[in-house]
């Protein structure tokens, strides 16, 4: 059977109406059409309906892309009452000499946010190890990073930058911490300490707390609500070292 | 990776339009193509920069379609038949074709509607289309076929007035 005779399938009609038709059989199609009204109508009014799709959605491309998705950082800059960055750090400064800091207006934590340091700590232990994949997205792609966690956290996320203690960020990764989204940012000095700052929306039960101090084995966090969100600050290093950077980060949140 | 920011923002009027086309309402859609940006730029490790980006894109939109449909169809896509004027010209005539044409395509089952909006619309090729829906090339036209026979049905049945008009 020549090229000439082969029947034409339904298929081939779809290809002519996509433009994807293989060129050797263009001739024998039209030919067909020609002398098949029913399947030429058909043909017609599929190729309408691409036109019909473009003249619906085609406009589309011409719109200006939304900043969310051309990549900018969503992030604002909060106002801060700055009697309560005093509070903070006065109550750091004590902190770091008496272990445990400002106990805030509750005798212990609220028991969300006892669940949150639990899940900071063990995010902590599981993810610093990691030499190949310590986060899921590095620091070089930091702002899809921050605007990305703050949509998952459906608030204002932000990575502060820690260089003035020595702490570089490496970039982060989104958890889940009793079922809600959370972030976690992972920082690295020099000497391959790390640092992760854990991230999530505060519970209705909880209200406002200056820091807190926890240690589990040799690693040590500092815990706070601020605002819409609870922090938690980990790292395998010192209490002083932890406290310190703690401080930091706050004043770089509330910067 | 500059090239690999370039050729994303590159795509971005077409992962739109599709995702528009796809769910119809304007926010869902971009949702969809922010969840798509973001697995893409957080996979950017797996991309392969000897193929072409737009059948990646598509398939990580595709898959993030699938796995949540409902959650980006918000809007329910018909409009009242009260609202059509029986008086018409031309321009207005042509409108209320499209606008069968719109609902027709939001009658249809998903996997007709992506197969006819990925090729007759972002043109994809057969082959590209079975990257995509990480289907078989036999799958893609049978779905192709399926979805231009039930579209046709559809634009040939609308309730009246519309009936009329379709020629």
């Amino acid at each position: 059977m020549t090229e000439q005779d082969r029947p034409i399938t339904e298929q081939e009609l779809h290809a002519y109406v996509d433009g994807q038709l293989d060129a050797t059989r263009l001739t024998e199609v039209e030919a067909f059409l020609a002398q098949h009204p029913e399947a030429a109508q058909k043909v017609k009014e599929y190729q309408a309906y691409n036109q019909g799709l473009h003249a619906l959605f085609d406009s589309t491309l011409q719109e200006a892309v939304p900043e969310i998705l051309a990549g900018k950082p969503q992030v604002r800059k909060k106002a801060v009452p700055y009697l309560q960055v005093a509070a903070v750090v006065a109550a750091l400064a004590v902190g770091s000499v008496f272990g445990w800091v400002f106990r805030g207006n509750m005798e212990t934590s609220a028991p969300s946010t006892l669940a949150m340091v639990n899940d900071a700590f063990a995010s902590h232990v599981v993810y610093t190890p990691e030499v190949a994949h310590p986060v899921e997205v590095t620091v070089d792609r930091e702002q899809h990073l921050v605007t990305w966690l703050s949509k998952r956290l459906k608030t204002d996320v932000r990575a502060p930058a820690l260089k003035t203690i020595g702490y570089e960020l490496l970039g982060g990764r989104l958890l889940s911490s009793e079922g809600e989204p959370a972030a976690q940012f992972m920082y690295e000095n020099a000497k391959g300490q790390r640092l992760t700052l854990f991230v999530r929306h505060k519970k209705t039960a909880e209200s406002q707390t200056a820091f807190r101090y926890a240690s589990q084995d040799n690693v040590q966090g500092f815990y706070w609500i601020d605002g819409n969100l609870g922090y938690a600050l980990i790292g395998e290093v010192d209490k002083e070292v932890i406290s310190n950077a703690a401080h930091v980060v706050y004043q770089e949140l509330n910067r | 990776m500059a090239d690999f920011d370039q050729l994303i923002a590159d795509h971005i009027p077409r992962l739109r339009r599709y995702a528009r086309a796809l769910v119809r309402d304007v926010h869902a859609a971009d949702d969809l193509v922010q969840d798509c940006l973001e697995r893409a730029w957080s996979r950017q490790h797996l991309y392969d920069s000897s193929q072409t980006m737009r059948p990646w894109l598509f398939s990580i939109l595709h898959n993030i379609y699938a796995n949540a449909a409902r959650q980006y169809h918000r809007t329910p896509p018909l409009v009242p038949l009260n609202q059509v004027d029986e008086t018409i010209d031309a321009q207005q005539e042509t409108d209320l074709t499209l606008r069968d044409l719109q609902r027709s395509l939001a009658l249809l089952a998903n996997e007709h509607r992506e197969v006819l909006l990925l090729v007759g619309l972002e043109q994809l090729s057969y082959k590209e289309t079975a990257e995509v829906l990480n289907i078989p090339l036999g799958t893609v036209m049978s779905r192709l076929t399926r979805a231009r026979d039930k579209l046709r049905d559809l634009m040939h049945n609308q309730p009246a007035p519309h009936i009329r008009r379709v020629k």
